[in-house]
Parts: C-alpha cells; structure tokens; sequence
C-alpha cells in the first residue's frame, strides 16, 4: 500500500468550512427534531411561542450566515487519520487551528478562548482547539468539528460507577444530570453519553457521541434501549424550553459505548443545548 | 427603567422591552465588583439601568451579531451588590439564588428571561450597539444597546415572585 500525501492547506481550508458551517446553518437532525416538538406543543402556549422563535431563528441564521448563538464555543476536533496517509507541509495540529482561527475571524464568531484558566486572558483567535485522533484503516482522514458553548459544557458530569450497576443506575446519573441543570442550559437538551473506557475517554467519548445524528439509535439493540430509557424518564422532569414546561427537555440521546475494566462502568454526560453543532468531511 | 413600570410587572408576564440595556457578564461582574469595594467612580452609572446577560458575537456590517442571554446564575454572587447601588433589571437566562430573589424583592427589582438560545434572532431586536467600558475584555466588554421590542418574559417581580417557583422545581 502506498501512502496518499494530504497537504496542510487542505486540511486548514476543511476545517475553516466545517466550523463556519456549523456556527451558521443547523444540523437538519436538530431543526427536524424542533419542527417536531414545535409541532406537538400545545397551541398557545409560551413555550410553544419559543419553541417558534428557535426556528426563526435558525432561518435568520442561515440567511444572514450570522451564528445561531453567540457563544460560538471552544472548538473539539475528532480526526480519524487511516494509516496511509502522510501529512505534508506542515504539523495537523497548526493546520487546524488555523483554519479554527480563520473561521472564528472571517465569519465574526466570538473569541471565547482564554489561554490561561486563572489569567483568564484571551487568546484572540478561539485556539487551540482540542484535537482527538485515532489511527483508523485507510487512505482517508475524517474530520470533525464541533464548535460547543459551555452553558450546556458547564453542566456536563461524569461518575464512575461500580461495574454492578445495571442499566437503571446508569439512567439515574443521566436524568439526574438533566435535572441538575434544569432550565439553565438551553433545554431541550441533547445528551453525548460515554459508556465505559477510562475516566478521560469516557468523558470524550460522550462528546463523540454528539457527533450522531440524533434520530439514529446506537446500533447495538441494548444500548439503543438504554437511549431510550434515558429520553423517556429525563422529558417526565417537564423542564421545557426555558423551564417554561411541555413536553420537550431532552430531544436526543447519543451513546457511545468502549471497552472498561473489570472493576469499573464509567459514565459521562455531554449536554449540549438544543442549538447542537457540528459537521464532517473527509479529505 | 422605573419604579412605576416595574411595579406593573408580574412573574410569568411577557414584555417587549424598548430602551437602553447595558451588556456585562463574568469579568465585568467581577471587576465591578471589585472597584465598588475600593470605592472607586464606576465607569458606567447604572442607578436604574438593566444590565443584560451577554457576550455579542463581533457585528461585522451590521448593528450586532448574534446577542442571546447567557447563564445568569454565574452572576449571581454579584447581583445583590449591583442591586444596592441602584441596578433596577437584569437579563439573562435560568434560574438565580434565593439571595438574589431576596435582593430583587428588597430594592423593587426585575430579573428578565430572554429567549435562550435565539441569538441571530435576538440581533434584529437591537438598533444601536458601542461600546461603553471596559473594551479590554473583548466579547466580555460592556456595551450600551439600544434594543426595540426586545422579547422578554418576568422571572423574578418586585415581590420577589419566581418564574421557577410555579412550573420548575
């Protein structure tokens, strides 16, 4: 097998379009799935008032290619590299951030990145990124982006459970987390589950699994019912859009599922706002 | 914003809001707090101002880019303070403490949720936007916005009346 070289500059130019994309247009999972809660909320209630106004203003967005939200987020990247591609002219790590950097300044999206947690001082450019990559079969890489704001971040959790825990434990730590966060966060909510792994691949695992379209159930038949469950016991909180009630607080629930150790079932939640973004491309 | 218009408000009521809101969130929180302590002439005088819960996305050709609420309860450690100095109103989104609750019903405050979430829709309900202190901190500057039917609901009343106490608990 010969190697398939890839250079920077396409790289730097997918990520630029993915993240400027994702800020500005919908994924069409998310707008189908709040046409659909819209559609079911009762008729002139406040909440299907706002339920409305999400949708225009995913319209508005699009049309004017301004950003759904303004907190355009701190930007992750998951890359699946097949092992027969060569990067040239250049580090993929500095290729993606500027193409982070270029979008975030293009497409006027906010700098939301401080470079020091204490310092709190702006970096200007929203980088880094936080990059994952997996070496996968191939001559291809996949790129993904999700630009995520930390309103929902803030109120993402993880708990390591003990590996006798059955499933209803694992949707006690989900739904609990939905209601910890309760109208704060831009329900209805989404939740990127991470089963299993390490404590730290769990928890981007859980981002991962936002990455799924979120009318497509995991593909093993138990862990779609753990979907499932989670979805059905979180929406009997009736939180709604903004804490205002009905019938919508979660929309999706997205697991992912690896390998763990004999003595542990970790669990992560990644909520993500009802306005989830993000978007893939292969190069 | 005054006392007579605040009076009228009810927890749960839908406003347009029309006027002058003034944007601050973590950092000028913070830093405002912090020249209140030294006693120093803030740069902004906010007696009977509503401060709104928002980092702006850069406006690029128009007015302003996209302006939703963010979390209020991140500011909550400060706003009973804001309140003593004659803050009238705040936006924002989610809920707050009880010491904020308190601190709304005891100075004859509003605490406004703006539609969460809704910020390139929330852009066309502003008219005016310039910076008024603090541009140091960027996206985390105040700005003065000039904002017209400005789609609001009451969390918390002058009574001190919560929004959550009724459907979200």
């Amino acid at each position: 097998m010969t190697a398939r070289e890839v250079k920077i500059a396409e790289i730097e130019k997918a990520v630029k379009a993915l993240c400027v994309r994702a800020n500005t247009v919908l994924r069409p999972d998310v707008l189908e799935a709040l046409e659909e809660i819209h559609g079911k909320e009762k008729e002139g209630t406040l909440a299907k008032k706002m339920l409305g106004i999400l949708l225009e203003n995913a319209g508005i967005a699009a049309e004017e290619r301004i950003p759904i939200c303004q907190d355009t987020g701190m930007v992750t990247v998951f890359i699946e590299m097949g092992k027969d591609v060569v990067v040239r002219d250049g580090r993929l790590p500095d290729a993606v951030n500027r193409g982070v950097e270029q979008a975030y300044e293009e497409g006027c999206f906010r700098k939301s990145v401080v470079e020091d947690p204490l310092m709190r001082n702006n970096t200007g450019t929203n980088t880094p990124a936080v990059i994952h990559m997996d070496i996968v079969d191939g001559d291809t890489m996949a790129v993904s982006v999700i630009p995520k704001g930390f309103g929902s971040e803030n109120k993402s959790r993880i708990s390591m459970l003990d590996p006798t825990c059955g499933p209803e434990r694992i949707i006690d730590f989900c739904v609990e987390t939905v209601r910890i966060a309760g109208p704060d966060a831009c329900p209805p909510y989404i939740l990127g589950v991470g089963l299993g792994g390490t404590m730290e691949s769990c928890a981007a695992l859980a981002k991962k699994a936002l990455l799924r379209p979120i009318n497509e159930p995991n593909r093993k038949p138990h862990i779609a019912e753990l979907e499932r469950g989670i979805k059905e016991r979180a929406n009997a909180l009736g939180i709604g859009i903004m804490g205002l009630g009905g019938g919508a607080t979660v929309m999706g629930v997205n697991i992912e599922e690896a390998p763990t150790h004999i003595a542990g079932l970790p669990v992560a939640v990644n909520l993500s706002c009802h306005a989830l973004r993000s978007g893939s491309a292969v190069i | 914003m005054d006392e007579n218009t605040v009076a009228l408000l009810s927890a749960g009521d839908e406003v347009l809001l029309s006027g002058i809101v003034y944007t601050a969130r973590d950092q000028a929180h913070l830093r405002i707090s912090v020249m209140m302590k030294d006693r120093e002439t803030l740069p902004v005088d906010l007696k009977g101002q509503v401060i709104y819960y928002c980092g702006p996305t850069p406006p690029g050709d128009r007015v302003i880019g996209s302006c939703g609420p963010t979390t209020s309860s991140r500011m909550d450690a400060f706003t009973p303070m804001l309140l003593e100095a004659g803050v009238k109103g705040m936006i924002g989104k989610g809920r707050r403490s009880a010491a904020v609750i308190e601190a709304v019903k005891r100075r004859h405050g509003v605490y406004f949720l703006a539609p969460a979430g809704a910020g390139a829709y929330l852009s066309r309900r502003v008219t005016a936007c310039g910076i008024a202190a603090f541009e140091d901190l960027g996206p985390e500057a105040i700005y003065r916005l000039k904002v017209e039917d400005f789609p609001l609901v009451v969390g918390i009343d002058c009574k001190g009346r919560y929004i959550y106490d009724k459907i979200c608990n």
